[in-house]
Parts: structure tokens; sequence; C-alpha cells
């Protein structure tokens, strides 16, 4: 994969010390290049980018909840004004702007078919107010929100899992989504690639650790974003045309579930010894899903 | 061309002739037709326009900044609780200057459900930082959105502006309408050329960036102070539309003030028999004159003050009530009138919610109220209501003690 030396996501930017968020729009922006119109959500990333560190293309910080629609708007003006074609739009959004709040305008623009890319970069949880649970945390991890206590072992998720927003996605058939991760470089460039390519909506979920709110230190981002996937806690996959499946990375021998959560002080209970059913449910609800997208693949 | 209207199809039709590029709209009563006419036309080939049927009126306001800031003239529409709904983004366009337009058919808010005429939807709105239109027919809702792309997209006011109506009385009414030549409209508002910072590859910019404390309050002033300026603008904009079309308006309508000692003030649709009533209490020797409001914002302190400054009494009718205050209209007007030599005494009037029509009768209570509170000079600050029914208020009284 060629790639430009140059950077589109000026330095000097606000972000916490090894943001995977940053990482992702970095990368991402490697592929679509100047000739972008890029929105965020209300978050993290429109913070990075407000205070002193300018994207080099056309940049809005839209509200927390109408990432869609204003870029709907903006699809649509400019093919009014003839001017749409080489114009990559793209919306970066954390995952409560885009899982919670921002769930109906997404859901609306994608239905009525406007040509952009969806990046939600999911780092599970309100992290820019402050470690807050959001629709996309993982079950048992401890939030200011949902906290650790006598009566209580984190995000409780009586459903089991997060919502599934690559297949919810998928759901409403538009041409390519897939989960990504920026531990795995050139396969999320390459779906980037892709997905600016088709003719439609698109949408791309980058799993995106947060040293702040995981508990991790800033210089493990990567390791600990290649632990999701080694573990099969966040397989990589594509999906196109809304149904066909393709599983990018099937580990050999994927690592125990444990190893993942130990990298993380959001997880720290879930190890103690009297959690160990805990920890057991969690094991066989990665296990079945990731057998679940390998039949998907298979079909 | 004179053609049969509704208040909705004038607004659709204006729109039209506006050539706008990106309508993106949600359906709600009475606004709904509005949308319909503008997809229609779209639909026909009659407009060259992208038109977003998005899924809320959230999305709808968020839409249309988007275009708005990608370049492109755009128009919505709303009512009630969708426009409540928008609340949050009607900030977001002020505070991006973008000259959206936008034709608010005016319902009550729930609760309890109506979805018949009253002021309280749009008031809501008053602090959003868009320029407010109050109008009382169907060609004057033709007439002013087209005054509405003028003065929003000037230089000097880059401001978002709404177009209010009365549900059905004027949205679901036909009326004979000129309907202008789209060169005609052209002389009057040339084809759009966005002249604000926008979405443009070659000059990129951040929108809606953070503004801390050292600089937020700036950026408010400046807001206020191109409204401010609008007057100028719209003053300029009725004279040229006057000479183009025959058609004058003003920041407010008279109706027989010159020697008027009582004189009734309001918004919309209801100022048609307000006129229609002064003149049967006229016939009669009172002295009564009207002051319509057409620009709500920026209110017309100094226009209304002129007209005001001889009258014994000012009676608000207010269609619409800030609870547990008085009428909204009630409370600009007395702020017009402070600086008044002689301040005239103000009732406020709250007439007409929820669609209950203010008839004939209504004004001319109203009208006696005033008088007699002149004549006895008593109390200023009074809420009035002149319509309610005491039968069911009192109905409710026994309900309740009942319950309780």
């Amino acid at each position: 994969m060629d790639l430009p030396e140059e950077e589109f996501v000026a330095h000097g930017r606000g972000g916490c010390p090894g943001c995977a968020a940053v990482i992702g729009a970095r990368m991402a922006t490697k592929i679509s290049g100047k000739k972008t119109i890029m929105i965020n959500s209300t978050g993290c990333m429109c913070v990075n980018y407000g205070y002193n560190g300018a994207p080099l293309f056309p940049y809005v910080h839209s509200l927390f909840e109408n990432a869609g629609s204003v870029i709907s708007g903006i699809d649509a003006a400019l093919k009014a004004l003839g001017r749409r074609e080489d114009v990559n739009l793209i919306v970066y959004a954390g995952d409560g702007g885009t899982v919670d709040i921002g769930f109906q305008a997404l859901s609306g623009a994608v239905d009525r078919g406007h040509r952009f890319l969806y990046i939600c970069y999911d780092n599970e949880g309100y992290m820019n107010t402050g470690v807050q649970r959001s629709g996309a945390t993982p079950y048992g991890a401890s939030t200011t929100t949902t906290p650790v206590g006598a009566k209580a072992k984190g995000e409780p998720r009586p459903l089991g899992r997060k919502k599934d927003m690559v297949r919810v996605m998928a759901a409403h058939g538009i041409p390519y989504t897939a989960t990504a991760s920026i531990a795995y470089p050139l396969d999320y460039m390459r779906k980037v690639q892709t997905a600016l390519q088709v003719d439609g909506p698109s949408y791309i979920h980058l799993l995106s650790p947060c040293s702040p709110g995981w508990g991790i230190e800033p210089k493990d981002t990567v390791t600990v974003a290649r632990l999701a996937v080694q573990t099969n806690f966040a397989p990589l996959y594509e999906i196109t045309g809304g149904a066909a499946f393709k599983v990018n990375i099937k580990p050999q021998k994927p690592k125990p579930v444990r190893e993942y959560l130990a990298t993380q002080k959001r997880f720290r209970h879930l190890l103690a010894k009297e959690n160990e059913s805990e920890l057991e449910l969690i094991q066989q609800a990665v296990d079945a899903r990731f057998k679940y997208l390998l039949s998907c693949e298979n079909s | 061309m004179r053609q049969y209207l509704s208040g909705t199809k004038a607004a659709a039709e204006a729109a039209k002739l506006a050539e706008v590029n990106v309508v993106a709209a949600y359906p709600i009563t009475p606004q709904t037709s509005i949308v319909e006419y503008l997809a229609s036309f779209v639909a026909n080939g009659e407009l060259q326009a992208q038109m977003i049927p998005v899924e809320s009126e959230h999305s709808a306001m968020s839409a249309t900044y988007g275009a708005s800031l990608a370049g492109a003239r755009t128009f919505t529409a709303s009512s009630s609780q969708g426009l409540c709904l928008m609340h949050e983004v009607l900030f977001m366009a002020s505070g991006l200057r973008l000259p959206i337009v936008m034709a608010v058919a005016n319902r009550s808010l729930a609760s309890p459900v109506s979805i018949f005429a009253d002021h309280q939807d749009s008031l809501a709105q008053r602090d959003t930082g868009w320029l407010q239109f109050y109008v009382e027919n169907c060609q004057e809702v033709l007439d002013t959105i087209l005054l509405a792309f003028r003065v929003a997209e000037d230089q000097r006011v880059l401001l978002p502006v709404m177009v209010c109506f009365d549900g059905f009385y004027v949205s679901h009414i036909s009326e004979p309408v000129d309907v202008p030549t789209s060169e005609q409209v052209k002389s009057f508002l040339p084809a759009f050329r966005a002249n604000y910072p926008t979405l443009d590859l070659t000059s990129p910019k951040m929108f809606n960036v953070m503004a801390f404390p050292d600089s937020f309050e700036e950026f408010q002033r400046d807001k206020h102070e191109s409204m401010r300026k609008a007057t100028k603008v719209i003053k300029e904009a009725m004279d040229h539309f006057a000479q183009i079309f025959g058609r004058n308006y003003g920041m407010i309508e008279t109706y027989r003030t010159e020697d008027a000692e009582l004189v009734l003030v309001g918004l919309g649709s209801m100022m048609g028999t307000v006129k229609a009533s002064i003149d049967i209490l006229r016939s009669e020797g009172l002295k009564v004159g009207m002051a319509k409001i057409k620009a709500f914002r920026p209110f017309p302190f100094a226009e209304l003050a002129e007209v005001l400054q001889n009258a014994k009494a000012v009676g608000v009718l207010d269609r619409d009530i800030s609870f547990g205050s008085t009428g909204i209209v009630y409370q600009e007007v007395l702020a017009s009138l402070k600086h008044l030599e002689h301040e005239p005494l103000v009732l406020d009037l709250i007439a007409g919610l929820g669609g209950r029509d203010i008839t004939v009768d209504t004004v001319v209570k109203s009208a006696r109220l005033l008088q007699e509170a002149s004549e006895a000079g008593y109390g200023k600050d009074r809420v009035i209501w002149v319509d309610a029914n005491q039968d069911l208020l009192d109905i409710w009284k026994v309900g309740a003690a009942h319950v309780g």
C-alpha cells in the first residue's frame, strides 16, 4: 500500500498521550487525503482538533447527536452545486455519539443512502467527560457510572454483550461495514480505501483504547488493541452488501481473554478469585461469538 | 399572476421562486403540505433542488445547516413540537451565521396536545439568534419568505430567519395571491452565491471549534449587533420590494393610530380581525387603533414607541403565555415604552391559545377592558385572560377538590 508522507492531522493537537483516536484519524486521512470534509461529533476528537491542532481540510464539529444529518446536508448541497465528485465525506465520531445519542441521525442518513464514510472510534465509554458508561461499554467494565462496589461488578449489561453496531449497520443493507483496529494499520487503511470507493454509505467500527479510561499506560495503546484481536475479544471482519461476511484475522490459537482483561485497570476486579465464574462466562461468550462470525462467513 | 393559494402553498411557491438548492424537512401538522408541495416541485422538475426527507426535525435543522455550510441556499419548515426538537440546532445555525430560511406554521405546545394555532412554539425560540417575522395572510407569507432570504444573506446580517404564520388560519385557508414572475424575483433576490466561509477544499477552515472565556462573549455580542443592524437592512429590502412588487411592508404595520387613544398590539392573523373590529368600535366613537408587529426579532423598539407615544392605553393581545410571568409580547412592548415621557397604561390580554378563535367579540371585549382601565387609571402589569371560559375553570376546581 502506497502511503503519502504528508500528514493531514497537524501536530500540536490536544489529545492525551497514546490516544488511539488520534492514531485512527491520522491513518484514515492518509487514505482520504486533502479532498476530505470531516465531521466530528462532540467528544474527545473535537477537543483534540478544536484547541490548536487543525486538520488540513474543511472540518466541522457538529453537535453530539447530529453528525449523520449534518453530513447528509453536505452531501446534498455538494450534489446540488455540482461539486460532489472527488470529495471524501467522513464522520469521525466516538461510541457515545454513534451507538447512543447519535444513533437516530446515523440510521436515518444511511437509510437515505447518502455517500459518506462513518468511522466510529470506539473507546467504550464517555471518555471526554471522564469515563462514564456508554452503550458500547463491555460487560464488567468499571466506569464512573457503573462503578465496582459491594453490590456491583461494573457494567452489568444484562443482555450479555455490547451493542453490535457493525451488524446493526449491515442490517440497514448498506454497501460496506467493517471492524478495524489501530494495531492492524494496513487492514484498517485498506478498509478505509474500500469504504471510500463504494457508492453509498459505509461504516467502520474502530476499537480505540483509551489510556485514562481503560487504565493502561500510554505506551501500551497498540499492544492492548492487538491483544483485543488476538483474544477474539474484538474480532476483525467486514460485511459487504449487508450480507457477505469475511473474517480478516483468524488467530491459530487465540490467547485467553483473561490476558486481554488483565492489561486494564477497568477489568481488574474480574481477576479476583471470587469472580472466576464471571471470567469463564466472558470467555464462553467471546468463543461463541467468534464461532458465530465464522459460521456467517461460510453461509 | 394571481392564484388561489393556501399559506403552505404560498410558502412553497416562495421557496421555489427563491430557487433554493436544498430542502430538508420532516412532516408535522399544520406545516406538512409545505414539504409536500416542494417535494412535488422537485419531482416534476419545476425546482432543481436536493430534497432530504429526514427522520426528525432535529435532523432537518442539522441537514439544513450542513447544506448551508457547504454553500447552498437552504429552506425548511416546521411547527410546534418539531420546532422545539430543533431548539439546540437553532443556536448552532445562528452561531455559524448561516442564512437559512424556515417557514413556521404556528401551533401550540403539549401538554395537553393541541394541533391548533398559538404563538407559543416560535416565541419559545425567541432567544436563539434567529430573526422572526410574523405575518397575517397568504400574500404576506410569500412576500416575507422572499424578503427573508434577501435579509438573511445580506453580509451585514448573515443570520437565519423564521417566517411565522398561524396554523390553519393562514396555513390552510386559500386566498388570491399575487405570484411574481421568476424574473421579478431575480431582480430582488439574485441567484445565490454564498458570501460566507464554506466547506471549501481550496480554503480549508474549521467550524464550531471551542471558544474559551477570553473570546466567547465577543461572538455573542457580534451576533447581537448584527441582529440590531438587520433593522436597517430589513427596511432597505422592504423599500426595494415595494419598488418591484408594489407591496409595502414595515417593521410594524399600523391601522388608524393617528389619533388613537387606545391601541391594540399583537402578532399574526388575528390582526386582520382587529382591523375589522376597530372599524366597528370607531363607528361607535371609540378612538382605537392597531399596531401589528411584523418583525419580532430584531424587535422594533423605536418604531413601536413612536406609534404608541400618544396613546392613553395599550392592550397587548398575547397568543402565548410565559408561565408565572406575563405574555411574551407584553414584555417586549413594555420594554419599548420605558423611555417615553408619558408611559401609557399597558394591559396584557391573553387570548386565542390552542386555536381558540379570536373573534370580533374577543377584540371588542379587549378594547372595552382597555377603555375601562384607561378611565379608571388602574394597574399596569395586569394579565387578563380575555377569553378563558369561567365555567370550565369552575368545573376543574370542583373536580380537583373532589379528587383532593
